[in-house]
């Protein structure tokens, strides 16, 4: 930051402005049913394209019959393989997934050939008729078993998409050293995003031979790279608008229909509209990586930490996706929120024949938090110590070093975080009969009035990186212009900033209000007609893109303030932006806005935040932006004998720098702590043979308000350096210790181990009496 | 697709009769679900809504006839009193727009081992009313009526029209396991109904086998030990090993498998804990 861009420009107080509870544009109308998504979306003449998809995790094809397909009435194009034009794979990260399958299918739902037709009845009875001939092959299902000696090579060299490997300190020298040696396996299931809206977009031939694309996603420019690679087509023939988005938390990065409607609709010349039912969208979008995690923590007799050696493998599925990078953070955030001085983790992420694996809310911080968690709970017990007491004793502050070498210099509240939630009052214990069944395990299905009750109170503490890591560029652009609007002032602000749920839109107006103190602003829709924006991913799009906005609203306003200057012969560093006019410093007018803005002001400013660096041969290196810490305080009614869950309350702390939005902040943070419980209890895509067995939301369950726990929250708003207001990411925090903590409170329920999560009713249940109730 | 909509039994006997491939549909929300998923694809739907006789439900000497098409939310409003164990079940279904919507007779027409309303008819001896426009009515017992997964004893031409069942002569209950605290579908379900003048004890079990069960030797067991030591006349609880038997019991009776809900062994577990504990509850509840 700059002394300049520290001075305000403005003397005027606005009511909207950061910091304040501004109520979204798209509230009232998502919750009354009226939000226009990406599948509302309607064009006169339209076509309806549809996918087919491989019934197969692994098979040959060996041809592929589209002649009856082609043949029906109403049908306009059947395209396979071959009616790709450019590049014929996509990925973003590696282009390594088949835009459409030609050879070989790697995961059960892969696309093989698309369908436009007059009705999406017609669209979908035409997929049914393509004849594909598959020589099924044996799936590889397990990601043990791809880089296991032997394993069917699945690509040319080996089964990894990515390996990190961190060596820091003196790992040997230290276990010798160990007073307490602990260890410990865990596993996590493969979540789903579980997003309402499913994938869907407009594809709109124009008459310039290009294309328009109207897709609910999360980072058109990226975007725009893969479709226009796949369709040969120069960028500035692809317009991408963002579309009304219902939900994304990451499986919105990669593409969906986003080539494939395009095709169709360059194909047949007529707009194509795609919309993926339910069950096709959970073949649609990549998941979290199920993981399975090998811990060992060695301790001094007093509780410090002196190793960590952790060995994580990832299951990335069938192609790579954001694998890398996922890998990347799963290993740079291995050891927890602690000063950890030797470190040993080997972090690789595996191709098999699984459904995809990518981002999503979290981004490999959630699998290792829930083993490092574990292990600091199981090392507690080991050394008789309070679990909270033992966390304290390690916890990283500003200044601490982390495993990759890194300097932490930004607050690090990791103590304070966890003193706030041990200072809150417990919720109260149950009583012992006639109680609302919903407020019992099994709630309204009426398993218990009481029995086999037990609470369980557990404590987790996370960390996650804000903003891309490990030496990508990361930025993002912003344009604001201001003009006279019926002799008003109006500011319009432009970017590329998906709003998918986060609040996006309602913060960049507030920024614009505060930095030129005009109350009128307008965000328009979010597209490819200005600069790349960066992903609505890594918590990171308030930060960046409303770093973007300031920087362009500053310069607008001092283009207001320049031309006040030039024509009253006057300072600029004299004279403030004031109440729809130019004021020198005593507040008295020196010009109207209406009088400066003959012509609109315009500035278009890319906001870059500090390059990080890549790991080097040893995982070292100043990888991460900034962090981002929170911690969980899970209280849950445990039925042992059923093993089924009520929980009761999950409390949050967290350090968000400057809530700019607090409704949006405490949003940001409910929805991420579900969205972890979730993931403890419940969210598991299963898969048998590498094939989904639950691909829909009568088996894919995510809590409902009876399954929410309340959920009051601690903000901490300690300034972040270097931030645009001292603001820090909040978008992913608070789901990273929610299910630790409420895994760790479960074992102190239930008496048992968990090392699985989502834990089952079956694991949970036949409690014996160890493991107490207190609470 | 043809959609056929009777506004009388006697039409829509008649329509079924004319096209027995219809597909019943009366709240929609099974047979809808099916469709989207294109699980199904009928040439004929038969839109029972409008049905104006299978919406009502009636007391006569004794007994409930209750309409195939009376919905979840109504057997709460208007029967919990007298149907407690189908009332607890009903509350348990979907979400308060699925039980606004969807019918007991809809559960019956899919024949879904899960479907909430089997467990605690096949418990209470419900009967259920079916008719043709060739035959007429006939009536089959609720255990008689399931045939198999999703399968049921309705002839091609023929409709549900009623359930008949007693008023609770004691406790009834009913409890589903799930991995979910609301809009669930069930990894299993018990229900429990304690008959003090008939003095018998009535089970179903659902979501642990292909078909909704009953544990016969579990009723026979428990009214027997009730019996034996009295228990009708002095209102004791059993003892505790007796309760718990009961619960290993109803589990015996099960069949289930492992599929994405749960395991079987967790199932059969799951069994044991709610019998034991859904007897408990019926047995004091009605004394």
């Amino acid at each position: 930051m700059t002394v300049e861009q520290a001075a305000e420009l403005t003397l005027t107080p606005v009511r909207s402005g950061v910091g304040v509870s501004v109520p979204r544009p798209d509230g009232t109308l998502k919750v009354s049913g009226r939000y226009a998504y990406s599948s509302d979306l309607w064009a006169a003449d339209m076509l309806w394209g549809a996918t087919l998809r491989s019934p197969h995790p692994s098979a040959r094809i060996r041809s592929i019959d589209v002649g009856s397909a082609r043949a029906m009435q109403g049908v306009h194009a059947v395209l396979t393989h071959n009616d790709v034009p450019g590049r014929r794979t996509y990925g973003v990260e590696r282009p390594d997934q088949p835009v459409l399958a030609w050879d070989v299918v790697r995961y059960q739902g892969e696309p093989v050939a698309l369908v436009a037709a007059d009705h999406p009845e017609t669209a979908r009875r035409a997929v049914a008729a393509i004849v594909v001939d598959y020589e099924p092959l044996e799936p590889l299902c397990d990601g043990d078993a791809a880089i296991a000696r032997g394993a069917r090579k699945l690509r040319e060299n080996d089964n990894e998409v990515h390996r990190v490997r961190i060596r820091h300190g003196d790992v040997e020298s230290a276990a010798g050293l160990a007073d307490v040696v602990v260890s410990g396996e865990y596993e996590i299931g493969m979540q789903d995003q579980a997003f309402l809206g499913p994938e869907s977009g407009l594809a709109v031939p124009a008459g310039d031979g290009g294309l328009d694309l109207y897709v609910a996603t999360q980072w058109l420019h990226v975007d725009r790279d893969q479709v226009a690679a796949s369709l040969a087509l120069p960028h500035d023939l692809i317009r991408m608008t963002n579309a009304g988005v219902g939900g994304a938390f990451g499986g919105r990065e990669d593409l969906s229909v986003q080539i494939h409607a395009g095709l169709l609709a360059l194909a047949t010349q007529r707009a194509v509209k795609m919309v993926y039912s339910r069950e096709e969208s959970f073949f649609g979008h990549v998941h979290r990586h199920p993981a399975k995690l090998r811990y060992e923590h060695g301790a001094t007799r007093e509780g410090d930490l002196l190793y960590v050696r952790a060995s994580i493998v990832l299951d990335g599925g069938a192609y790579a996706s954001t694998s890398a990078q996922v890998c990347v953070a799963a290993a740079s955030f291995a050891c927890g929120p602690y000063v950890v001085p030797s470190a040993a983790v080997d972090c690789v992420a595996v191709y098999t024949n699984n459904p995809p694996c990518g981002a999503m809310r979290g981004f490999g911080a959630v699998q290792v938090c829930f083993a490092y968690e574990s292990q600091m709970d199981r090392l507690a017990a080991a050394l008789d110590l309070d679990p909270v007491a033992l966390r304290r004793r390690n916890a990283m502050a500003e200044g601490s070093v982390t495993p990759t070498g890194q300097v932490v210099r930004q607050p690090a509240p990791v103590n304070e975080l966890l003193e706030r939630l041990r200072a809150r009052p417990l919720p109260l214990a149950p009583p012992t009969g006639g109680r609302d069944p919903r407020e019992l395990p099994g709630g309204v299905s009426n398993t218990t009035h009481g029995e086999g009750i037990r609470r369980g109170v557990g404590y987790a503490v996370g960390w996650k990186n804000i903003g891309f890591s490990g030496g990508l560029d990361d930025y993002s652009t912003a344009r604001v212009r201001v003009s006279a609007a019926a002799g008003e002032p109006l500011v319009e602000v432009h970017t590329a900033a998906c709003e998918v749920g986060q609040g996006g839109i309602t913060v960049q107006a507030q920024i614009a209000r505060t930095v030129i103190g005009i109350e009128h602003v307008v965000v328009l829709a979010a597209d490819t007609g200005v600069g790349n924006a960066g992903s609505s991913s890594a918590s990171r799009q308030t930060w960046l893109t409303g770093g973007a906005v300031e920087a362009a609203c500053r310069a607008v306003g001092e283009e207001l303030l320049g031309r006040a200057a030039d024509r009253h012969g006057l300072d600029p560093r004299d004279l403030r932006l004031r109440d729809g006019g130019v004021a020198s410093a005593d507040g008295s007018v020196v010009a109207t806005l209406a009088e400066l803005l003959d012509e609109p002001a315009e500035a278009t400013r890319e906001y870059r935040p500090r390059r990080t660096t890549p790991l080097d041969e040893n995982g070292q290196g100043d990888v991460t932006m900034a962090f981002a810490f929170s911690a969980h305080r899970a209280v849950v009614d445990v039925d042992v004998e059923l093993g089924l869950v009520r929980l009761v309350e999950v409390a949050t702390a967290t350090d968000v720098g400057k809530a700019l939005n607090p409704q949006s902040v405490e949003g940001q943070i409910e929805g991420a702590t579900a969205q972890g419980v979730g993931l403890a209890v419940m969210e598991e895509i299963q898969t048998v043979g590498s094939r989904i067995r639950n691909p829909s939301f009568t088996d894919y369950l995510i809590p409902t308000i009876l399954d929410a726990p309340a959920m009051p929250s601690e903000i901490l708003e300690l300034p972040q350096p270097d931030a645009p207001f001292g603001i820090n990411g909040v978008g992913e925090s608070g789901i990273v210790s929610s299910g630790p903590a409420v895994m760790a409170a479960l074992r102190m329920a239930t008496g048992r181990a968990l090392e699985r999560m989502p834990v089952r009713p079956h694991e949970l249940a036949g409690a014996t009496a160890a493991g107490g109730a207190s609470a | 697709m043809e959609f056929l909509q009777p506004s009388t039994w006697e039409e829509a006997l008649a329509a079924k009769a004319a096209f027995p491939d219809a597909v019943p549909i009366q709240g929609g929300t099974d047979v809808m679900v099916e469709m989207n998923f294109d699980r199904r694809r009928p040439d004929v739907l038969l839109d029972l809504g409008r049905v104006r006789e299978l919406a009502d439900w009636a007391s006569d000497a004794g007994s409930l006839r209750v309409g195939a098409g009376v919905t979840y939310a109504r057997v709460i409003a208007e029967l919990g009193a007298m149907l407690p164990g189908l009332a607890l079940a009903a509350r348990t279904v979907g979400s308060p727009q699925i039980r606004n919507r969807g019918t007991v007779g809809g559960n019956l027409g899919a024949a879904s081992p899960a479907g909430d309303s089997h467990p605690p008819l096949l418990a209470a001896g419900a009967v259920y009313e079916v008719a043709s426009a060739a035959r007429g009515a006939r009536r089959i017992p609720a255990h008689e009526f399931y045939l198999g997964p999703k399968r049921n004893a309705l002839e091609p031409d023929e409709l549900i029209a009623a359930i008949y069942l007693a008023p609770a002569a004691g406790g009834q209950q009913f409890a589903k396991v799930g991995t979910r605290n609301a809009m669930v579908i069930a990894a299993c379900s018990f229900a429990v109904a304690v008959d003090r003048s008939a003095r018998t004890i009535g089970t179903g079990i659902g979501s642990a086998g292909p078909t909704p069960l009953q544990a016969p030797d579990a009723e026979r067991y428990l009214a027997g030990v009730i019996t034996d030591e009295g228990l009708w006349e002095s209102g004791r609880l059993p003892d505790e090993a007796v309760l718990e038997r009961f619960g290993a019991l109803v589990a015996d009776a099960a069949r289930p498998i492992d599929d994405v809900r749960a395991t079987a062994s967790y199932r059969r577990h799951a069994l044991t804990v709610m019998g034991r504990r859904t007897a408990t509850w019926a047995l004091r509840d009605g004394r």
